[in-house]
């Protein structure tokens, strides 16, 4: 551990901890097959994200970006970045809505195929290609395939 | 974190749509303490109250359940420790937490900080960039969050309706 | 949900008390934490509170899905509208001076007010719009499955 400091260590282990946080969102994402799973999955990565992107405009004894009222400003009071804070205010109920369009999606998948799992989607799938297959491939020269 | 483990383990969809819930509160008292109170207050209320309404919505419409996983999770275990090894290299040299130095800090924060009170005199400093200083980019938001809206009608409102015009007709018929 | 008395009556009292709040929230986000996107989802939120306890129709009746619609496009309408006036009047787009050119300040708290009512107006109705198109497919579930 030499040349690496303890502030260094401290200083960074929000980045990490998020880090952590938006690989088990991703984890969920590709090893699950559950469609309603994977949309919470990239739910935890996009708070993930949004966490990172607030820790980073946090200032060192820093305060809530509001002025005083009587708009008299004490420029001893230092203000956290507030730029990160309106991005991510919108990411969030841009979110939400995007969210709500994948699980309208999800159930119109759920009224087509009747699952919502990758694997029974995938079978289907497969089956409807090979009847299609099976009927038209005389028509395209592929014979009895 | 807890709660992002636990949400891989369970297989009961509604016990994990009711911590993706408490997920999204605690995350708001998280924000509070890194002083972004716009944030929270919007985390609270989006996170913790529709999302999980939406999520009971689609179960309901759904299945409840997840059935046990058929891969072997090892190959998705490899890809997500490569990707967060990466990202986590990628963060070595990041300013530290709170530095009141790092570069996002210098650069257009300032110039707002000080040009705010005399331009817009508006106390929120978060609503002034946002409607004002930034008002492109929330026309754009919100014309996303209308298009989502418009997703989401087009999807499901109008195939209903559809159902039910032609469940008349057979009745009529 | 006919037997939750408690239910019932706290949601008589709450629906009101959080349409006031989104309101608060929504005027007095110059002030202190909030604005049009917070004001939108949680006077959204009251509507869907009562049409969870009580039924959708009844929420319907007062706020149909067509109005619902209709109020979607009007938010986004406001906002861009204000960017469209300033422009036909000689400033920049979405330059709030153009609503008070004499007093600037006047003009970007009106013009603050004018699109953060607009975002709040679609958002809440993006809202409920996207959660009655849920409900209106969903089988009604008897209390017994809860």
């Amino acid at each position: 551990m030499q040349g690496v400091s303890w502030e260094y260590l401290v200083g960074h282990a929000n980045y990490w901890l998020f880090v952590t946080l938006m690989m088990t969102g991703l984890y969920i994402v590709v090893a699950r097959g559950n469609f309603v799973k994977k949309i919470i999955g990239l739910n935890i990565f996009q708070s993930a994200v949004i966490m990172l992107y607030i820790s980073m405009g946090k200032v060192e004894g820093g305060t809530a970006p509001i002025f005083p009222l009587d708009g008299e400003i004490d420029p001893a009071i230092t203000y956290t970045n507030p730029l990160p804070h309106v991005l991510m205010l919108t990411a969030i109920v841009v979110g939400i809505a995007t969210t709500s369009l994948a699980l309208a999606l999800i159930v119109r998948i759920r009224e087509e195929y009747g699952t919502i799992e990758e694997q029974d989607i995938w079978e289907a799938e497969q089956e409807i290609s090979a009847r299609e297959r099976r009927q038209y491939g005389e028509v395209f020269g592929e014979a009895g395939k | 974190m807890a709660i992002g483990l636990a949400a891989v383990r369970t297989r009961s969809l509604f016990a994990l749509v009711m911590l993706s819930g408490g997920f999204s509160l605690i995350s708001a008292a998280l924000f509070v303490t890194l002083d972004a109170v716009d944030v929270a207050f919007t985390e609270a209320a989006v996170g913790a109250g529709v999302s999980t309404v939406l999520m009971l919505g689609t179960l309901a419409l759904t299945s409840r359940y997840e059935r046990p996983p058929v891969h072997r999770p090892w190959l998705p275990l490899f890809v997500v420790t490569v990707t967060g090894a990466a990202l986590i290299y990628g963060t070595l040299d990041m300013p530290n937490f709170g530095d009141a130095n790092a570069p996002a800090m210098l650069h257009v924060m300032p110039e707002y900080l000080a040009r705010e009170p005399h331009e817009i005199g508006v106390p929120n400093i978060v609503t002034a960039i946002l409607a004002s200083y930034r008002g492109y980019d929330t026309l754009g938001e919100t014309a996303v969050v209308f298009t989502a809206g418009i997703g989401v009608v087009a999807l499901l409102a109008t195939l209903a309706r559809r159902r039910r015009r032609r469940d008349g007709e057979e009745e009529e018929s | 949900m006919r037997h939750h008395l408690i239910l019932r009556v706290i949601t008589k009292i709450l629906a009101g008390t959080i349409m006031l709040f989104a309101f608060y929230v929504q005027f007095h986000g110059d002030y202190s934490p909030g604005g049009g996107f917070q004001a939108g989802v949680i006077l959204a939120v009251a509507f869907i509170l009562y049409g969870l306890v009580f039924s959708v129709e009844t929420v319907q009746q007062v706020m149909p899905p067509w109005l619902v619609h209709r109020t979607m496009a009007l938010g986004l309408l406001l906002y861009a509208g204000t960017g469209v006036f300033s422009l036909l009047t000689g400033y920049n787009f979405l330059d709030y001076t153009a609503l008070a050119p004499h007093q600037p300040e006047h003009g970007q708290e009106l013009g603050i007010l004018l699109v953060e009512g607009g975002v709040g107006i679609t958002v809440t109705a993006v809202m409920l719009s996207i959660y009655y198109a849920f409900v209106g497919r969903t089988p009604v579930i008897g209390d017994e499955e809860w």
